[in-house]
């Protein structure tokens, strides 16, 4: 009788999942899903409503990357305007994305994926999170929430609010920075740099030792990467083109518009999850499988740019390869990237251009339709928006990184399954905790948002379910 | 000049005769709220915040409409009002589709802070969610009969002060709805001046500037009387 697993629901994600692990009469393991079960239907209910909301709105999708949402809104916005923002509102926006990107990367890093490393997967599933970090290495702990408080500080002193701002505005931006804002600044920055270098040190230890056998298994896979650089080929977060790299290291597309993203990104769509599978059209379904992200976007550009963060780039590199292929290397770059985005923070905070001139433009409806994206934390966003000619939505259309992370995740949970379940399954065989986590632990890496990318609402805990080929549950396991 | 005396919640109060009891419970300091009332502009009695009991009146009467009478003994915020006053409130966000988080007047919208003064912490009547449209062919301005409370403030506005009477109520019952000019398109109505008095005054998000965002509206309630009284008072240069 063939059987399935299903881990249901997914923790220390953001959103509502389920994994099932599908085996057949045997007990061989034939299909790991993820599914994401939750909807909620942004895309048609924005309908009607006038274009200029649409950063307030869109940006109400998620409590961790609304930046993400109201860049990407406030970008398709100036298109929809047919508008140039002036050069300190585009540095404010700049400044307002990394520390997104820092607040997010450190969230994931120190309170969601690191009780894993540093607590071991076999550990007690009650004090493997966050508060059991802060019991068995307070120190740690604290740097790592205060690294997050650093980017959710700098947040607020531009949008006014840590969450759900709606600073960002076609034109431009609201307020300007503050002198005062400006030195806080660069009076914390210090202590953020050597957070970092604490877990990069520490990380690259677990490397080296505890995590070796990690990389291996936890989604490694040739891919497609997918992300923007700048013209000239360098990390980039929110302007610039877009870039595909094959698992080969090859550039097999540079530069692509967002414009015209329709033209090289199809979206599949399968029955058993409201997660669409986003590909690579010239190479189709599911063959265009390519991955976003801070690891996508450290393989499509050819260099950071600032020189602390290129060193930790080649050590990244040199330990994972060109591209990196694993998915467990998400985790890495999301700490270079922090690096990266430091260095940028205070680059442009030391910029006199951040400081002056005008940083808002108003004009009217010039052009019915725009595309607008933006790299969010989990990758890159697109906001697709058609409008008639007084403005009001006629057509939304929202790609979410962790969206296109689907099909990755979906060939990672499987691959780790198939590494840490017995094969075959024994008849009644109850599936150990630690095995289960690390099939958690797989979709982790992607550090996925599903609250975006279906825009749905509600908690996250997991759901993990062993099914028979006749769809009997054999066994379950929650966790809330 | 004569006047009227009357007494407010025990205080013994002067009006100017004709004044209303709307001015009395003022000078009274009462806190009568109110929604559709405004200075300047004339009383309507839609909203019915402003509902007061008078003894030896079986029925509650709007302040703003009722003019004050020597000797009334008037009671502004009986338990029973208090309980009308929420459930008014409650009606409002019930029957439109009031969405603060997202709203260009979040912040400073008289209906939100309504909700905070009368202590309405969720609706106890169920959701219509109507199908409502947005007008935005203005070139300036745009109207969102998703958050219109039809308070008639910008009808009033514009016909009182304005003199364009650009606004009027179209249909009944439940589908009672601005129309502009013979219920068109705003943008095609030729007797709009685009003057903004009518978003100025509006309470809520229903009427907004076209570049306004997420609780950027700045309404300015104190137009009408500010204009009404340079009227009055002849305080333009060319008068």
């Amino acid at each position: 009788m063939t059987r399935t697993v299903i881990i249901d629901p997914v923790t220390r994600i953001e959103g509502h999942a389920k994994i099932t692990l599908h085996l057949d009469e045997a007990g061989h393991l034939t299909d790991t899903r993820f599914h994401v079960v939750e909807y909620r239907g942004f895309e048609k209910f924005c309908e009607g409503r006038p274009f200029t909301e649409m950063a307030g709105i869109t940006a109400r999708i998620c409590g961790i990357c609304p930046v993400s949402h109201l860049l990407a809104a406030a970008k398709t916005g100036d298109k929809l305007l047919a508008l140039s923002i002036p050069p300190a509102a585009d540095k404010l926006r700049r400044l307002l994305n990394l520390a997104q990107l820092t607040q997010s990367h450190a969230l994931s890093f120190f309170h969601l994926s690191s009780p894993d490393f540093l607590l071991g997967w076999e550990s007690d599933p009650a004090k493997r999170n966050v508060f059991g970090l802060m019991a068995a290495d307070p120190d740690l702990a604290r740097a790592g929430i205060r690294l997050r408080q650093f980017g959710q500080q700098i947040l607020e002193l531009l949008g006014g609010r840590r969450i759900h701002s709606a600073w960002a505005v076609p034109g431009g931006v609201r307020h300007p920075l503050s002198q005062e804002a400006k030195d806080w600044i660069l009076d914390r920055l210090p202590e953020a740099r050597a957070t970092v270098t604490l877990a990069l040190e520490l990380y690259k230890k677990l490397l080296d030792g505890p995590l070796e056998k990690e990389q291996r298994i936890f989604g490694d896979f040739p891919s497609l990467f997918m992300g923007l650089v700048t013209p000239q080929g360098l990390w980039e977060h929110i302007e610039g083109g877009i870039r595909f790299r094959d698992a080969t290291g090859a550039i097999i597309a540079d530069q692509l518009s967002e414009d015209d993203y329709a033209d090289f990104l199809g979206e599949a769509v399968e029955p058993w999850s409201y997660l669409k599978f986003p590909y690579y059209k010239p190479l189709g379904y599911p063959e265009g499988i390519y991955r976003v992200g801070p690891l996508a976007r450290l393989n499509v550009c050819d260099s950071i740019g600032t020189p602390w963060a290129d060193r930790e780039l080649i050590e990244l590199r040199q330990r994972s390869g060109h591209p990196a292929t694993s998915s467990f290397a998400y985790h890495h770059a999301r700490l270079v990237e922090i690096v990266a985005c430091l260095e940028a923070i205070e680059a442009l905070v030391r910029d006199p251009d951040l400081m002056h001139g005008r940083i808002r433009l108003r004009a009217s409806l010039n052009r019915n339709e725009a595309v607008g994206v933006s790299e969010a934390p989990r990758g890159t966003l697109f906001h697709h928006y058609r409008v008639d000619d007084d403005g009001l939505l006629t057509g939304v259309n929202l790609i979410i990184a962790t969206g296109q992370n689907n099909l990755a995740m979906n060939r990672t949970a499987h691959q780790i399954a198939r590494e840490y379940i017995p094969d075959p399954v024994p008849a009644g065989a109850e599936i150990p905790e630690a095995m289960l986590n690390r099939v958690e632990a797989g979709i982790r890496c992607f550090d996925p948002c599903l609250s975006c990318s279906t825009h749905a609402a509600g908690q996250m805990p997991l759901l993990l379910q062993l099914l028979a080929a006749d769809g009997t549950v054999l066994a379950e396991r929650l966790r809330g | 000049m004569s006047v009227v005396t009357l007494t407010v919640n025990g205080q013994d109060v002067a009006v100017p005769a004709g004044a209303s009891l709307l001015e009395a419970t003022r000078a009274a300091e009462a806190g009568v709220p109110t929604l559709c009332h405004l200075e300047g502009l004339s009383p309507v009695a839609a909203c019915r915040l402003c509902l007061v009991e008078v003894e030896g009146s079986g029925k509650l009467l709007t302040a703003c409409s009722t003019q004050a009478a020597e000797g009334m003994v008037v009671h502004t915020h009986t338990p029973r009002l208090r309980e009308y006053r929420r459930m008014t409130v409650e009606l409002f966000f019930a029957e439109g589709n009031h969405v603060c988080a997202v709203c260009v007047a979040n912040t400073h919208c008289e209906l939100q802070d309504m909700a905070v003064t009368v202590g309405m912490d969720h609706s106890r009547f169920p959701y219509q969610y109507p199908q409502r449209s947005v007008d935005a062919s203005h070139p300036q301005f745009s109207l969102d009969h998703n958050r219109c409370i039809l308070c008639t403030r910008c009808v009033r506005v514009c016909d009182e002060i304005e003199g364009a009477h650009v606004w009027d109520i179209g249909s009944r019952g439940g589908q009672c709805h601005i129309v502009a000019g013979l219920d068109e398109p705003w943008g095609q109505v030729q007797a709009c001046t685009s003057c903004g008095k009518c978003v100025e005054v509006c309470p809520t998000g229903a009427l907004f500037r076209n570049t306004d965002t997420t609780a950027e509206k700045q309404p300015n309630t104190t137009l009408p009387a500010l204009l009404r009284t340079a009227r009055e008072q002849h305080r333009w240069h060319n008068q």
